[in-house]
């Protein structure tokens, strides 16, 4: 067997690296080891005078010509539409100069440069444009909501997250009374939904990814169908299944926050299903293969391997659930049917929640119930987010970081072990 | 067909020069139908001092039997649906050896690897006819459990694969918890699997960090950590270097050469200096076109590789084809 690593050894640099990270722990070239680079550029021929080129960068030349089209377009189309005919509206307008830019800057830029660098510029300026309108709806939607909320929360902070509806006329202003039941109210029901629809979902999920059953076709199907459920036939289900025949029998399946939680479970079951089996099946079959070689049972393998790896991803189907389900109204109307004032126990009596806050404010008559209806909406978006965030901090991946950490140590150690030997 | 072969059943030339005293033992005891195989082929294996070093291990609790276990296959014949792609395999790995199995790609060395610890069943449409006999003992008999069978027969796959939710002690212990063993010296059972595999003197400043952020070659003999943790019989191995650069390659193949007498190694190699290097008995593959994969030749390493009886052995480890 032939020594394969003393060829390495020979080479003039290593033991210089080793050193530099013997001596002050930083890797080679780092400019603040001052004594490392001296050596190394004693060794370096003179550094050639290098002009960096990146072939596809935007010159100063490339953008002039993007506004100068724009703003001929711009000219052209007023010229056309204001000057001599009478005016085609606004969105034929936009539509129009955009459509004008495209043919100007393919002309130029054609003339300019070439024909394939002109396509590029104008399938560059489609993209972009494209990208932009996408986010035009969210932007305006989003503002929309702050303009019309924002003031009555700043109004009625912080009493609006605490307070309830107690005493609150229509005569008074929207910053009268809150919504701290429906913020009660919308965490609870979604929590007890999530409780209830995460391990069937996850089970289902597992059913359908690590099983080799017949059934796993007709579950699938059925998971398919339910996504496409509408979401008021879920709460009528539960209306009519539950409180409809024991509401006046049993107090548990009357109006109240646990139905409601059963209508968004409806809703979240199939999300949570579909997204957990797509992050089961990234879980490569090779980890699969090894714990089963060391003689572990399948069910212990999915227990102790497969759920484990997919963590991250089981915590965006959490988060995805949970979207799918804290904004629902329709379910709630027949299950919680929301109530004025605060009730936190879910299980007895009618529920406020988030969305039914805002539906049932917005159809008052009065402006300040309005007002207080949008105020609410807005609660519900930072709800949302705030979920988002805690839901990603505790799904975030650790492994990377010390990975990447873990990486540094191990080229350390090599080059340590190399000197060595 | 155990039934043909009873007639059969006179003192197994097979385990003549193999000293391993077990494997009689159970021969009589355990099975009622005494398994021979019906072309007694003498594997000229050379010598090898069994260790028994049971004392300075750390004790498992509900692990394998001590030692190393002679593994046969009679007759062993794999399908995928249809399609029979590996046809009456007879061959002898015995106890504490390393056995290599060479032949060209899709010749049928890794289905039969997959063959001996019961991983060819989890393909689905996967069948099988034969036996695999671990110290005498049918592997696919009705009675014993698969997961038993593949605690004491360990497997390294081609592609490293440490559980990536693992940190790098976890992932040395994960044999005990996922096979449900116990033991009571974790530390001292991380240590020695890692000093076993290699890779103690590289990781034991940070055995609590992720076993993905390892290189390759550490990936690699991680996994054979793990595989030994759980102190098998015997440690199959996929083309474990093919991943790996040379340096990696020659620690695996020390590690490799630590083991032999404790724990019998097969490993599949497209490598012949490795295969020739590390292995004592050797054993050729190969499939002829539209043709299941059968054995050629088998024997010692040396002799195979410097004076094969077949012609087609001779051509294929000096080159000519493959």
């Amino acid at each position: 067997m032939t020594d394969v690593r003393a060829p390495l050894d020979e080479t003039a640099e290593l033991p210089s690296v080793v050193t530099a990270l013997n001596g002050n722990g930083r890797a080679a070239g780092d400019p603040t080891s001052s004594a490392d680079t001296t050596r190394a550029d004693e060794r370096k021929p003179p550094a050639r005078k290098r002009t960096p080129r990146r072939p596809k960068e935007m010159t100063g030349t490339d953008i002039i010509t993007m506004i100068g089209s724009f703003v001929s377009a711009l000219c052209f189309t007023w010229l056309v539409f204001s000057v001599l005919t009478d005016g085609i509206g606004w969105l034929g307008f936009g539509v129009t100069v955009f459509v004008v830019y495209l043919v100007l800057l393919w002309f130029v830029t054609a003339d300019r440069i070439g024909a394939t660098a002109a396509t590029d510029r104008v399938a560059t300026s489609v993209i972009l444009v494209s990208a932009f309108v996408i986010m035009i709806p969210l932007a305006w939607l989003i503002w929309f909501v702050i303009t019309k909320g924002f003031p009555v929360l700043r109004d009625a902070f912080p009493h609006f997250f605490t307070q309830d509806q107690r005493g609150v006329t229509p005569v008074q202003a929207a910053s009268a009374g809150g919504a701290g039941h429906a913020i009660v109210g919308t965490l609870e029901q979604v929590a007890l939904a999530l409780a209830w629809s995460l391990p069937l979902g996850v089970m289902a999920a597992i059913f359908l990814n690590e099983s080799r059953s017949r059934w796993r076709r007709p579950v699938r199907i059925v998971t398919d169908a339910m996504s496409g459920l509408p979401s008021i036939v879920a709460g009528l289900f539960i209306y009519a299944v539950f409180i409809l025949p024991y509401a006046k029998k049993i107090p548990l399946f009357s109006f109240n926050g646990f139905m409601a939680s059963l209508a968004l479970a409806l809703i979240m079951l199939p999300t949570i299903t579909r997204t957990v089996e797509v992050v089961l099946r990234l879980v490569p079959d090779g980890l699969r293969e090894a714990s089963l070689a060391m003689g572990s049972s399948r069910a212990r393998t999915t227990w102790s391997v497969v759920l484990p790896t997919a963590r991250t991803g089981m915590t965006t189907a959490v988060v995805l659930g949970i979207a799918r389900a804290v904004g629902e109204t329709a379910p709630l109307i027949f299950t919680a049917f929301g109530y004025d004032l605060m009730n936190s126990n879910p299980f007895n009596g009618a529920q406020e929640a988030l969305p039914l806050f805002v539906y049932r404010n917005i159809r008052k008559p009065d402006q300040s119930a309005i007002g207080r209806g949008f105020a609410g909406a807005l609660v519900l978006m930072l709800l949302v987010m705030g979920l988002f965030v805690i839901a990603r901090y505790i799904g975030r991946d650790r492994s990377k970081k010390a990975g990447r950490r873990a990486r540094r140590t191990a080229v350390r150690q090599y080059l340590q072990e190399t000197e060595a030997s | 067909m155990t039934e043909t072969f009873i007639e059969h059943s006179e003192p197994d030339p097979l385990f003549v020069g193999v000293p391993d005293p077990g494997a009689t033992a159970s021969f009589t005891s355990a099975t009622p139908v005494m398994p021979v195989m019906p072309v007694a082929q003498v594997v000229d294996a050379p010598d090898i001092d069994l260790v028994d070093d049971a004392p300075k291990r750390v004790a498992l609790i509900g692990g394998p039997p001590p030692g190393a276990a002679t593994l046969q296959s009679v007759n062993a014949c794999a399908w995928f649906g249809g399609r029979l792609v590996l046809e009456d395999v007879n061959l002898v790995m015995p106890a504490g050896h390393v056995t290599a199995l060479i032949g060209p790609s899709g010749c049928g060395k890794s289905t039969f690897l997959r063959l001996l610890n019961r991983m060819h069943e989890l393909v689905p449409n996967a069948q099988l006819d034969g036996q695999i006999l671990l110290d005498g003992n049918d592997i696919y008999e009705r009675g014993m459990r698969a997961q038993e069978v593949r605690m004491r027969i360990g497997m390294v796959f081609q592609k490293p694969n440490p559980f990536p939710a693992m940190s790098i002690k976890e992932n040395v212990l994960s044999g005990l918890k996922l096979a449900r063993i116990k033991c009571h010296a974790k530390d001292e059972l991380v240590e020695q699997s890692l000093v076993r595999a290699g890779l103690w003197r590289e990781v034991r400043d940070r055995l609590n960090e992720p076993g993905g952020g390892l290189s390759g070659g550490q990936q690699q003999r991680l996994c054979i950590a793990r595989s030994l943790a759980v102190m098998p019989n015997v440690l199959l191995m996929d083309e474990p270097c093919s991943a790996l650069d040379p340096t990696s390659t020659r620690r695996v193949e020390e590690t490799i050469e630590e083991l032999r007498g404790e724990v019998t190694v097969v490993i599949v190699t497209h490598n012949m200096q490795q295969a020739h290097r590390v292995s004592d008995t050797c054993a050729f593959f190969l499939a002829a076109e539209n043709e299941p994969g059968r054995v050629i030749e088998q024997g010692a390493t040396d002799k195979i590789f410097s004076d094969p009886e077949d012609s087609r052995t001779l051509d294929y480890v000096t080159g000519q084809f493959g």
